[in-house]
């Protein structure tokens, strides 16, 4: 990571067009962006490095929003305290679900965590404190630090920018360290790595719980840009959702379920007003990644990337 | 009045009554979707929106056409396991060789584009669908007035459920399809056209989620997104029962739905979440399913 | 927004040269109608608040102060965040003056924390909660058609007098249904009957046997209905199937809309009481809005929520021409300063807590044999003032309430 390689200059060249980006593009839209890229991201862990698909990530995401949404309003924290809060309990709520759930694989796996996040979807829809299907709205985003008054739009997305950023760096640092590199040894061939003496299931553990707290910080993000969290962000279709921008973008890289959350977001936005449009046009999507590129964006543009030597 | 734990027998009796009520509706599903995962070994995430496509259909013919109730019955299953078959041919038949996931997620976006396009078509606020005028009325059971409609659903249910159960496991079509389910390969080698029953099998499925859909057209109104829920508490009832368990998913089917009746009386909030508590014990305690065999 | 504002001012001077001129962002006045198109509400609001909308500002002119009006919509199909993010984005690049109709108090609400924050414009007329005027209330907020507190004050006050003394509710599960139920139960309360219990059923709902056996077994004269739109349509029609009221209990319809009536039919609604802030069939200028509005919408007579568009509306334009600005705080204030006086509010007056009061109305469903034709459906028992219809001034929390 130290040289200038052609990665690197990608990357920077990247960080350079999200620096400038909100003076042409819509800053809320961009955030958006960056928070549902951060959660497919998050998300990918789990899928792309450990081979496990999670048909419950809103739960994290969604929780963390409610949390981060409640201690910001009711308690008054500031937002990196809120966001602090979000996540700590995502965490504690992925450590807990993960202990259960990695006992299945495979298609067990997924309904496993479905379940799961259906029991937190009806402790969302009954709790006083998330009001429901009002949501908690209105949620001050605050000072950070106490210094920083991010009800400013700019303040607010140069925030979200640099953890956004931070975080994409970290998970890259833990897909590429010895801890990453047992985990593609589980999703390959799980007997090999139990019979060279790993004790899987505490890898998966770790990655589950890694996964369950990086998406509680996409969620916790989300409900101080919008200053709103509800049940949306807990229901199983914001699961879906999060399966989709990872495949569209491509499962098991750094860069596609940003670019996939992204477009998915565009269409979104761009549909917003013609209801259910953006449901075909996501389902259609969906059959089509499933049916020819299982590989997504990046895995299609990758190759191509390479032959031209633009990256190593 | 009687009372059992401080409950009237006669609300207990009732919500256990329409708790049966619901369970039929997920034996039927949970039938169909447990019969396509043994054979296709595809969790089929459309199965909810092939149950509403039953129920549009009857009520397209009844708008439409004017064909009443009986008639949807017969045409409804045909049309959407017609539906389903072409969905099979042309688009699931190319991931058997791969992991089942992807079965999961190409159904799971069938599932979103053809919900999409009937709320894009219909709204979502429901159309009605009368009762037919042989079913109309009810019976005083002493605890509760029953709808005879709802009594109806119930025979129905149990009706198909056994003779589906029946066909598969006492007959000879039925022989072949278990013997696939076990070895397709063996079983092709031995002359039989397993691609073709596969294609059947899974329009039998479907099938059976519409004529589900057209029974429940009367007591739930024609709705886009009447399937989008159930099929998540449809797929736990099958975890439960063990996938591909055929008697599994029927006995499961309609004991969760007392369970859910039951949780109506004690603690009404948590009715809707009971079935997932079950799955995640279940899944501890015995992960095979209650019914299932592999491990 | 200040390059806008720079342009805004020079282009103005080059103009008027001193004189005085009209201030309108991007020289033109936009009015945003956020709605639900698709869901439960369609049919009380939906389709037929754009077409309201659309007729206020042709009857307007089309023009305010020369500058053209211009209307969009959107679906916010009954979600908060769907409601708030499209809020945001036409306040912000959209160049959206008012946001109208917003049905559903989750989506009203969510509106509302965007449009006081920006000191934009919301004009509600669908949603129905009181807190609205109370704690969430905003100096450039509306509340227009009707709220739960005239709604308990109306029908639940008639029925209590008329002996139905124990109530049963069977609650919507969110901010509207509780909030109906509490103001009903208030009003059942003073009036010396009692409450029974309640069940809460999830938003939006298609089956209510398991409640209404609840509702049964409660053994109370009257279940009360504390939902709308369809939630209400199932619940009576499944209350009928399961021989609830051949047992002899009576449902109250908390909120019920003259097109929950005519899906219901008159053979299933009629004798129900109800309140309602408008009915087609009053007087010549009703009638005549009306006969225009179903032209339009394939025969529907409008509800009150469609009628309550049309006013609020016309409302606003009028005030944005008396202003000579579409700037927010300049027009509500004006909104307050100026009288209603349409066909839908006679002396209708604005109060600072953003609640328009004008006058309710106690109506009962006719049988099918009174009915002389189609819409022909209430009869209207009894006038309710304005000023006893909504909470008064002194009750509430609103903060810009001074004291």
């Amino acid at each position: 990571m130290n040289r200038l390689t052609p990665q690197v200059i990608l990357v920077l060249a990247l960080i350079a067009a999200a620096i400038v980006a909100p003076f042409g593009v819509y800053p809320i839209f961009l955030m958006k962006g960056l928070c549902f890229g951060l959660f497919a991201a998050a998300f990918n862990l789990l899928l792309g490095y450990v081979g496990l698909l999670s048909f419950g990530h809103a739960m994290f995401f969604g929780f963390s929003a409610y949390i981060t949404a409640h201690t910001a309003k009711e308690w008054g924290l500031t937002p990196e305290l809120a966001i602090l809060a979000g996540v700590a309990v995502a965490t504690l709520l992925g450590a807990a679900a993960g202990w259960l759930a990695i006992r299945r694989s495979g298609i067990y796996f997924a309904m496993v965590t479905l379940a799961f996040s259906q029991m937190m979807y009806f402790v969302a829809v009954q709790a006083p404190f998330t009001h429901g299907e009002d949501g908690i709205q209105g949620v001050p985003r605050g000072h950070l630090f106490g210094l920083i008054d991010l009800s400013d739009t700019f303040a607010m997305y140069y925030f979200v920018l640099a953890v956004f950023v931070a975080s994409l760096l970290f998970i890259n640092r833990v897909v590429t360290s010895p801890f990453g590199q047992v985990l593609k040894a589980i999703r390959d061939n799980e007997p090999r790595a139990i019979s060279l003496g790993y004790q899987v299931d505490r890898y998966k553990l770790l990655a589950f719980t890694l996964s369950a707290g990086l998406a509680g910080l996409a969620g916790s993000l989300k409900s101080l840009v919008f200053q709103l969290a509800s049940l949306a962000d807990v229901h199983w279709h914001a699961s879906g959702e999060v399966v989709l921008m990872t495949l569209l973008g491509g499962v098991g890289t750094i860069f596609g379920p940003t670019a996939g959350a992204f477009l998915v977001v565009a269409i979104q936005n761009y549909f917003s007003e013609a209801g259910s449009w953006v449901t075909i046009i996501q389902g259609m999507i969906f059959v089509v990644c499933v049916l020819l590129f299982r590989s997504g964006m990046i895995g299609v543009l990758a190759p191509w990337l390479k032959r031209r030597g633009l990256t190593g | 009045m009687m009372t059992i734990f401080g409950i009237p027998t006669q609300a207990l009796f009732g919500q256990l009554l329409l708790g049966l009520i619901n369970g039929a509706f997920y034996a039927m599903l949970s039938l169909g979707l447990a019969l396509i995962f043994g054979l296709l070994n595809i969790v089929n995430f459309s199965h909810g929106a092939l149950y509403m496509m039953g129920a549009f259909v009857a009520w397209l013919l009844l708008t439409y056409l004017g064909a009443g109730y009986w008639l949807a019955l017969i045409i409804a299953p045909l049309a959407v396991a017609v539906f389903g078959i072409i969905c099979e041919r042309f688009l699931l038949s190319r991931l058997y060789k791969l992991d089942h996931l992807y079965g999961l997620l190409l159904t799971f976006g069938l599932a979103l584009v053809i919900e999409g396009l009937f709320r894009q078509l219909y709204g979502i606020s429901g159309m009605p669908y009368a009762v037919p005028k042989e079913l109309q009325g009810g019976w005083n059971l002493g605890f509760m007035y029953l709808p005879i409609y709802r009594g109806w659903v119930v025979v129905a249910s149990l009706v198909l459920c056994l003779g589906s159960w029946l066909l598969i496991e006492k007959t000879k079509l039925g022989a072949y399809l278990r013997a696939a389910t076990e070895n397709a390969t063996l079983v092709q080698a031995f002359g039989i056209n397993v691609p073709m029953m596969v294609t059947l099998t899974y329009g039998f499925g479907v099938a059976l989620a519409a004529i589900a859909g057209v029974l429940a057209a009367p007591i739930y109104s024609v709705n886009p997104l009447m399937g989008s829920n159930l099929i998540i508490v449809v797929f736990a009832v099958v975890v439960i029962g063990g996938m591909g368990s055929i008697l599994g998913a029927v006995i499961t089917g309609f004991l969760l739905g007392l369970v859910e009746g039951l949780t109506k009386v004690f603690y009404p909030e948590a009715a809707s979440t009971v079935i997932f508590v079950v799955m995640a014990i279940v899944l501890l305690i015995k992960p095979a399913g209650l019914f299932g065999k592999r491990s | 927004m200040i390059m806008k504002r720079l342009m805004l001012s020079a282009a103005a001077l080059a103009l008027s040269a001193g004189v005085a001129q009209a201030q309108y962002s991007d020289n033109k006045v936009k009015i945003g109608i956020l709605t639900d198109l698709s869901g439960t509400y369609s049919d009380l609001a939906g389709k037929g608040t754009i077409v309201a909308a659309q007729m206020a500002i042709e009857d307007f002119g089309g023009k305010v102060n020369g500058l053209p009006i211009e209307l969009v919509s959107a679906d916010h199909q009954n979600k908060a965040d769907i409601a708030s993010s499209i809020a945001r984005k036409w306040y912000d690049t959209e160049g959206v003056d008012a946001i109208a109709e917003l049905v559903t108090t989750a989506a009203a609400i969510a509106v509302r924390e965007v449009a006081k924050e920006k000191g934009k414009i919301d004009l509600n007329s669908g949603a129905a909660s009181t807190p609205l005027t109370n704690d969430k209330c905003s100096p450039t907020g509306f509340h227009w058609t009707y709220d739960t507190y005239a709604m308990a004050a109306g029908t639940a006050n008639a029925v209590v007098k008329s002996g139905g003394k124990s109530w049963f509710f069977l609650t919507a599960d969110y901010a509207f249904g509780h909030n109906l139920q509490a103001q009903t139960e208030r009003v059942v309360k003073a009036n010396g009957g009692e409450v029974k219990g309640s069940v809460r059923h999830p938003f939006p709902n298609a089956d209510f046997s398991s409640f209404l056996l609840q509702a049964q077994s409660s053994g109370a004269q009257i279940i009360g209905l504390a939902n709308a739109g369809a939630d209400t349509i199932n619940a009576i029609k499944q209350a009928k199937e399961f021989g609830i009221t051949q047992g002899g209990q009576k449902l109250a319809g908390l909120l019920v809309f003259i097109t929950d009536v005519n899906s219901l039919g008159l053979e299933t609604a009629q004798g129900m009481v109800l309140t309602t802030g408008f009915y087609w069939d009053m007087d010549e200028g009703t009638r005549a809005f009306s006969k225009r509005f179903a032209e339009r919408m394939n025969g529907k007579m409008p509800s009150m929520v469609q009628a309550g568009v049309y006013s609020q509306v016309t409302h606003y334009l009028k005030a944005a021409a008396a202003a000579k600005t579409d700037e927010g705080i300049k027009v509500a204030d004006k909104m307050r300063e100026l009288p209603i006086q349409d066909f839908f509010a006679k002396n209708g007056k604005i109060r600072a807590d953003g609640r328009m009061v004008h006058d309710m109305y106690l109506a009962q469903v006719k049988a099918p044999a009174e009915s002389k034709g189609p819409w022909d459906y209430y009869k209207i028992m009894r006038t309710i003032p304005g000023d006893e219809a909504f909470q008064p001034l002194a009750e509430s929390t609103c903060p810009l309430v001074k004291k």
